[in-house]
């Protein structure tokens, strides 16, 4: 077999292994005896668990010793190696406080956010001199990290809010935790789309005019149905169902349109899913968890949400910031250029700083230190996401 | 002042809200922490006085307290935060490309919005006086808020004493009254927290186990660290703290080194650019898909020169050559401080070109004489053996037409084109031919002779950018202290047990500035294999 076929293998294999190690961690909260360290599904979990993570490194090897470089140098890559940090966050942290429900949250974030990845051309690429150095490893590896440990506490942060807020009424905080569960949904919204479409082959393309006078006009490849198409642009493919709407001429670049379009339809499966969630379920998504959660301590979620931030802070400065600069001094001749990848980079940092302030200073424990906890992830995916596809830069991979 | 003395005989300065020594509350100026009686003892910083909560009469005060607010740390930290964010809306102006001025340049990508955000200056957000303002109150805040707490706080703990009063025992987190145990029990549990490294202080049996006070100094080392880088970033505003300079050097050419005040010259070798080969197995679908080429490295092979006689006009430099290397993306040549970075490139640009001069009706072209033009330093004339003579009449680097009228878009030879006037032998009337590439003209319909090209030469031009910056050692060291300090701060943590011997028993008391679950486990360990049980968490009884 090729290496890269079993590279390819071995992550798929390190999916199906932390999947199953969410029903084990799921299968906690159903044992009756009190002690969490004698919990046996708990210790097959994350037995599992940490299989998963090797075959996820075994991947990690395979794929750096078949392209020759280490496999962090597009969004495929770099997206996976965040997911698999943030298992090895998990697996740490866990050790720590034997925390077993917290498998049950972390992990699927982590199977979120590899399907997420897979969603990406995940080709060997060459690396362009720009991203040929060692500072690329350095760099991007201790971010990933930094970013992976910082996102555990959000997943204890959501198994705080999730078991601490009042259900009995309809609050504005409990529709926005139910916001947040949506937005998960709309991450397996866009997986479930895009494989979909996929599968099924499904492949038109757009003429667009051109831009400048001297330009020439261009295409534009859409994998899913056109709901909205690009501006001014004409259907190329025969047969093929036109969009419904055209994206606005203010929205730049000519992947702009499609992008939406993806996000859309995203939004709109997840919409779905999270209402057929609701109706099978018939209360909050909330609600329906939180009585699973009655025999976890509160005090002790909140300081492992807490703790996270405390060891991932300085992970995140020494890779998002200091390794950042001097990379940047390196290649680009200037530390810091207000590239809008850097900017949100200190947006992050500046925001856990403000987290560790409140919490230190203003006391911010448990409630508002778990919603500040998932502002801080919605930031870093804003990060991770965002700006990557939507605001340009040098950073831009995609 | 009025210093306050407490009951177990120690002086504190005014404005303690627990006693320095053994931590009685100070009754009047229990507000200060927000401390109730019912409550437990807010301990963030030992109690101790701080100048802030102490004085409030003059401007002074009034300045020192508004910057030594967490409160206020905090929204400038969050103001700064959410103003960073508004500069990625659009590009900034100085990471855009394009050639249009930002005031139309806005407006034409973004329209109205466009428009708005640049009246609002965020085109240029970083670089605005509120942002600096911003940045600058920040410092301030770190500066003030961090001596106005780690002096008393410093004080606090090198006086206190392993006695403590009762009511400070009793209204810590973790507390215990274990009237039962033994003796045996007590040595055991002094014992066992030795073996946990505590450091443990006795004194008339009262126990102080302490463990990571270093830690305690965290928040105040990593502030210094991000002052000094603060420092630092500010120095960037003096003019002479750093060089940036960009040079062009085309291959084979020598360059004095711009940024180095005539000291270096560089020698433009050889500049190469390669691509990624597409039939490699390994990328081929990648590179497929990207469009073709992708582009695996761009080089200079540079000879750098160091003058060696004094800097004058007008004279030709003696050279005396001091390195030599390649110059690549990501890996700068060194020297003396400054860095030569691989910037840009221009490839193919014409080195020479070689005409002949024929007869226009001559079928063979059999050539007159020929003659070659350097593009970069043309001559204004040229002289061929049999007598005839060209003039440069008028030159076009880059050639255009702008308005109907021909002229150059840049000074570099990129497209270049030529109004030629053969003079033959004897004649005092020029013939004026018009060149350019592709195109070849006689304006007056008459000419006898025609210019033809027959060679020319390119070579490629490498684009270097040379900095030298000063203020890059305290960048760094602001940043390395800042690593320290935070990974002091939440790496470790400040531990402390006190045991207070009773008639019967003792009890125990903890306290910790961070990770609780950590203390608790050490509590455990230390009263293992004792009768008596870990002290409560009064903090989660509550709960
Ligand atoms: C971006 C800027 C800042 C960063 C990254 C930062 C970082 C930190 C960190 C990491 C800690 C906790 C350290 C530990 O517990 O080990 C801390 C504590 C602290 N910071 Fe900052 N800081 C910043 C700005 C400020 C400002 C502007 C103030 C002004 C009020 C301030 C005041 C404090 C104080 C008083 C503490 C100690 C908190 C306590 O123990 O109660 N900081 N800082």
């Amino acid at each position: 077999m090729e290496l890269s076929t079993i590279s390819s293998n071995l992550l798929y294999a390190s999916f199906f292994l932390y999947l199953i190690a969410t029903f084990f961690f799921g299968g906690t909260i159903r044992e009756k005896d009190a002690q969490q360290k004698e919990s046996k599904a708990g210790k097959i979990g994350i037995t599992i668990t940490i299989i998963g993570f090797v075959a996820q490194v075994g991947y990690f090897i395979t794929r750096w010793i078949a392209s020759q470089h280490a496999p962090l140098s597009n969004l495929f890559e770099y997206t996976t190696f965040f997911g698999m940090m943030l298992v090895l966050a998990f697996i740490v942290i866990y050790f720590i406080y034997r925390l077993n429900v917290l498998g049950l949250f972390v992990l699927p974030i982590a199977l979120l956010i590899i399907a997420y990845a897979s969603m990406f051309p995940s080709e060997i690429s060459p690396l362009i001199p720009a991203l040929n150095t060692h500072w690329l490893y350095i760099h991007v590896s201790t971010v990933s990290l930094g970013q992976a440990i910082l996102a555990v506490s959000f997943g204890a942060g959501l198994l705080y809010l999730i078991k601490t807020l009042d259900q009995t009424e309809r609050t504005k905080k409990n529709a926005w935790l139910e916001f947040i569960i949506y937005t998960l949904f709309a991450v397996i919204g866009f997986i479930v789309i895009t494989s979909g479409f996929r599968l099924g082959g499904y492949e038109v393309t757009f003429e667009v005019p051109a831009e400048g006078e001297a330009m020439e006009a261009s295409t534009v490849d859409y994998t899913l149905l056109p709901i909205v198409g690009p501006t001014d642009g004409t259907l190329q493919t025969e047969g093929a169902t036109g969009p419904l709407l055209e994206a606005p001429s203010w929205m730049q670049g000519e992947k702009a349109a499609r992008k939406l379009n993806t996000m859309i339809w995203s939004l709109l499966v997840g919409l779905v899913l999270y209402v057929l969630a609701r109706l099978i379920l018939r209360k909050r998504v909330a609600a329906a968890i939180q009585p699973k959660l009655s025999r976890v301590k509160p005090s002790l979620v909140d300081e492992v949400s807490y703790r996270a931030v405390a060891i991932g802070f300085p992970v995140f400065t020494l890779g998002g910031l200091i390794f950042a600069m001097i990379w940047a001094q390196i290649a680009w001749n200037r530390f810091w250029g207000w590239d809008p990848k850097e900017v949100w980079a200190l947006i992050t940092w500046l925001f856990y700083a403000v987290f560790l302030h409140l919490r230190l200073g203003a006391g911010w424990h448990g409630e508002k230190s778990a919603w500040l906890a998932v502002i801080g992830f919605a930031i870093i995916m804003f990060n991770l996401i965002a700006v990557n596809l939507v605001l340009a830069g040098l950073h831009s991979y995609a | 002042m009025n210093k306050i003395k407490c009951e177990c005989g120690h002086v504190n300065p005014e404005g303690t809200v627990l006693c320095e020594a053994c931590g009685k509350p100070v009754e009047e100026n229990q507000h200060i922490d927000g401390n109730n009686e019912n409550k437990l003892l807010n301990m963030r910083y030992d109690g101790s006085a701080r100048r802030s909560k102490t004085y409030n009469k003059t401007i002074v005060d009034k300045i020192w307290n508004f910057f030594s607010s967490v409160k206020v740390g905090v929204w400038l930290i969050a103001v700064t935060l959410i103003a960073s964010s508004l500069g990625t809306i659009f590009p900034q102006e100085m990471n855009n490309q394009s050639p249009l001025p930002a005031e139309q340049y806005y407006e034409e990508n973004y329209g109205m919005a466009g428009q708005i955000y640049y009246q609002l200056g965020f085109h240029d957000l970083y670089g605005s006086w509120w942002y600096m303002i911003l940045i600058a109150s920040i410092g301030v805040s770190l500066v003030i808020a961090s001596i106005d707490r780690v002096v008393p706080l410093y004080r606090s703990l090198k006086k206190q004493k392993p006695k403590r009063h009762e009511t400070f025992m009793k209204r810590q987190r973790l507390f215990g009254q274990a009237e039962y145990a033994s003796e045996q029990d007590y040595h055991r549990v002094i014992d066992q927290l030795k073996e946990r490294r505590y450091k443990v202080i006795q004194e008339n049996g009262h126990v102080l186990a302490e463990k990571g006070r270093f830690s305690r100094w965290g928040p105040y080392v990593n502030h210094i660290g991000l002052i000094i880088f603060l420092l630092g970033a500010l120095l960037r505003f003096v003019p002479s703290m750093y060089v940036d300079a960009n040079v062009w050097v085309r291959e084979g050419e020598t360059k004095m080194l711009e940024g180095t005040e005539g000291e270096y010259y560089i020698k433009n070798e050889d500049f190469i650019v390669e691509m990624y080969d597409e039939n490699d197995e390994r990328y081929k679908e990648s590179i497929e898909k990207q469009g073709g080429s992708v582009p695996k490295n761009y080089q200079t092979n540079a000879v750098l020169y160091q003058r060696t006689d004094e800097s004058l006009p007008g004279v030709d430099p003696e050279l005396k050559q001091v390195k030599e290397g390649e110059i690549r993306v990501n890996e700068p040549l060194k020297i003396d401080g400054f860095a030569i970075y691989q910037t840009t490139y221009q490839l193919n640009e014409f080195k020479t070109m070689t005409f002949k001069l024929h007869e226009r009706s001559d079928a063979d072209e059999q050539s007159i004489g020929e003659f070659t033009v350097n593009l970069v330093d043309p001559k204004s004339e040229y002289t061929l053996d049999n007598g005839y003579r060209i003039e440069l009449y008028d030159y076009y680097p880059e050639f255009e037409m702008k308005d109907g009228v021909p002229s150059s878009f840049s000074k570099y030879p990129k497209d270049p084109a030529f109004v030629f006037h053969v003079y033959p032998p004897g004649q005092e009337e020029p013939e004026v031919n018009f060149l350019a590439i592709g195109s070849n003209l006689d304006p007056s319909g008459e000419n006898q002779y025609k210019i033809g090209i027959t060679d020319l030469e390119m070579r490629d031009v490498t684009g270097l950018t040379i900095r030298k910056d000063y203020t890059l050692p305290f960048l760094g060291i602001g940043g390395a202290i800042f690593m320290i300090g935070v990974i002091q701060g939440m790496y470790w943590n400040h531990r402390r047990i006190w045991i207070q011997p009773k008639e019967q028993g003792f009890w125990v008391a903890g306290h910790t500035n961070k990770n609780w679950f950590g203390l608790k486990k050490d509590l455990e360990k230390a009263l293992d294999g004792t009768s008596v049980e870990p002290p409560e968490d009064q903090q989660e009884l509550k709960e």
